[in-house]
């Protein structure tokens, strides 16, 4: 019997599975059914130079379902709930859909609104976020006409997508006022609630050092309590307090509005239980999740979802032949953190291996955990890649789902 | 102070040998008791443990050994009834850390 698999999420995760699921699956033995609330899919990574003027909002913008292959419904509509005892998804339009398997890639959405005094005075005038298409070309408005004063770049609190961008914001901000040869006029604060840059000790590390070549002051264990807009400061539950002209910072991230709505299927933050190596999640054997809706403890960024996107795919093709599930996942994750002045670096690692220095993915690749022009152009070409290659489900030679560990230096303990 | 210092000890009216990690975090929940608790509270520079304390602490610890992993200050905040703010005043700097460490679990992983 043909049978319907519902993928709530068009983005990184959702078009990905979709698509590889579509290779895998004649349109005989199962039915594929993409739900999202709008047609926009953009290239996450690309918020990150909207506000230096490097890339258009329009330019990493494409329809959704254009990145669909043939013989996959696409459903524009906002889910409601999901019903697991029935095996059913209601959407916001009053349809409900049954499934056979669900896969959730809902994402994250941004909650400004859980900290105090984020969205009220000054809110798009000196308090921005990149993290939205719409924040991104505020701010981007905004860097155009500062003229010097203090800038402050601050997450409120893990867990965020990509947790490199805010620390990549500060470099390019630094990157940014040097081109514009007034520097010497701006101080730059990146305020964090970590015990130190990053959340790894070997990155953390050296990321730390790059902050200070870069002039860059660093203040850790920052948890923000409220922002004051009108008085131009950002107030610490300890009582600490920071001043700034300009406040860049990503606000707290919750799931998507429906897992909360859904008995049993998220916790309290909304984020969707998951195991660890076979993406089936806690909730039903026949509900799968990837991407930041999961509630793995692993980077949310596409990387991550790309890889679990392979051991998911044959997962639910073995869910429907009866097979047991691949316990697959390690954890993988890697990224390029653009670094200004045209370089970049590159952390690669997983659930036990923390970003370590070497080469990717052999001794002869890129270079690991320094800052280099290869990886600065790896980054720049990974849009292509995105939309050509990852999106599609096409396999990157060489680039597997498991961490490589040859080409890594261990630390001398 | 050489790591030999670092690598602190506790010792129970009980007589038994808690290990602890560099930074003070029990290394074995099923080591931990009450008396421990308070132990490392004052050597925190807590003065006694309230029934606020003891609520955070609990769940905490209760969690952490149901699920395998301790609760960020954000999910603390939302689940175990005493609001961020409150947090902070009982365990000043960082409530999850703190309140961890008193209840004889691991450092909580944080975010990636």
């Amino acid at each position: 019997m043909k049978k319907r698999i519902v993928i709530l999420g068009g983005g990184t995760g959702g078009t990905m599975a979709a698509n590889r699921l579509r290779r895998r699956l004649d349109v005989d033995e199962a039915e594929i059914v993409v739900i999202d609330r709008d047609d926009a899919h953009v290239y996450q990574p690309g918020l990150l130079f909207v506000p230096f003027g490097l890339s258009r909002v329009e330019d990493i913008v494409r329809p959704r379902w254009e990145q669909l292959r043939d013989d996959i419904v696409f459903h524009e509509a906002e889910a409601e709930a999901v019903w697991l005892e029935r095996n059913e998804v209601l959407l916001s339009d009053g349809a409900v859909l049954p499934y056979d398997v669900l896969i959730i890639a809902t994402g994250v959405r941004l909650v400004p609104q859980e900290t105090e005094g984020l969205t009220a005075e000054g809110w798009n005038e000196r308090v921005f976020t990149f993290y939205t298409p719409d924040g991104a070309e505020q701010l981007q408005r905004a860097l155009d006409w500062f003229d010097g004063g203090r800038i402050v770049v601050n997450l409120i609190d893990m867990p965020i997508k990509c947790p490199i961008a805010p620390l990549e914001f500060a470099f390019l901000a630094d990157w940014y006022f040097r081109e514009r040869r007034i520097r010497e006029r701006v101080e730059l604060l990146f305020a964090t609630p970590l015990d130190g840059a990053f959340t790894k000790p070997v990155a953390s590390e050296r990321l730390a050092g790059l902050l200070e070549a870069k002039g860059i002051d660093l203040v850790t264990e920052f948890n923000v309590g409220e922002v004051d807009g009108g008085g131009r400061k950002l107030i610490a539950y300890d009582g600490r307090e920071l001043d700034f002209d300009l406040l860049v910072t990503v606000p707290l991230h919750s799931g998507a509005p429906y897992v909360e709505r859904s008995p049993g299927l998220g916790d309290a933050l909304g984020f969707v239980p998951t195991d660890l190596q076979t993406l089936q999640t806690n909730a039903a054997s026949n509900v799968f999740a990837l991407g930041d809706a999961t509630d793995l403890p692993t980077s949310k960024a596409g990387s991550v979802t790309h890889f679990e996107g392979e051991i998911l795919t044959e997962n639910v093709v073995r869910l429907l032949t009866g097979d047991e599930l691949e316990r697959g996942y390690d954890g993988h994750a890697n990224c390029f953190i653009e670094t200004g002045f045209d370089k970049a670096l590159l952390i690669d690692f997983n659930y036990d291996t923390e970003p370590l220095p070497g080469h990717f993915p052999g001794t002869l690749g890129l270079p690991l955990l320094r800052e280099s022009r290869l990886n600065h152009i790896g980054k720049l070409m990974f849009q292509w890649v995105y939309w050509h290659a990852l999106l599609p489900g096409r396999e990157i030679p060489g680039i597997g789902p498991s961490m490589p560990l040859s080409g890594k230096q261990r630390a001398n303990v | 102070v050489t790591k030999e210092d670092e690598m602190t000890t506790l010792l129970t009216a009980d007589a038994v040998v808690v290990e602890r990690d560099a930074e003070g975090f029990v290394l074995r929940p099923e080591q931990w008791n009450e008396t421990i608790a308070e132990g490392i509270a004052r050597e925190n520079g807590g003065s006694g443990l309230t029934d606020r304390h003891w609520l955070v602490v609990r769940f905490m610890r209760e969690r952490y050994l149901t699920t395998g992993s301790a609760p960020s200050i954000r999910s603390l905040g939302k689940e175990s009834g005493v609001p961020i703010k409150e947090l902070y005043q009982l365990f000043p700097k960082g409530p999850a850390k703190l309140a961890a460490k008193i209840g004889g679990i691991p450092k909580p992983r944080g975010c990636i």
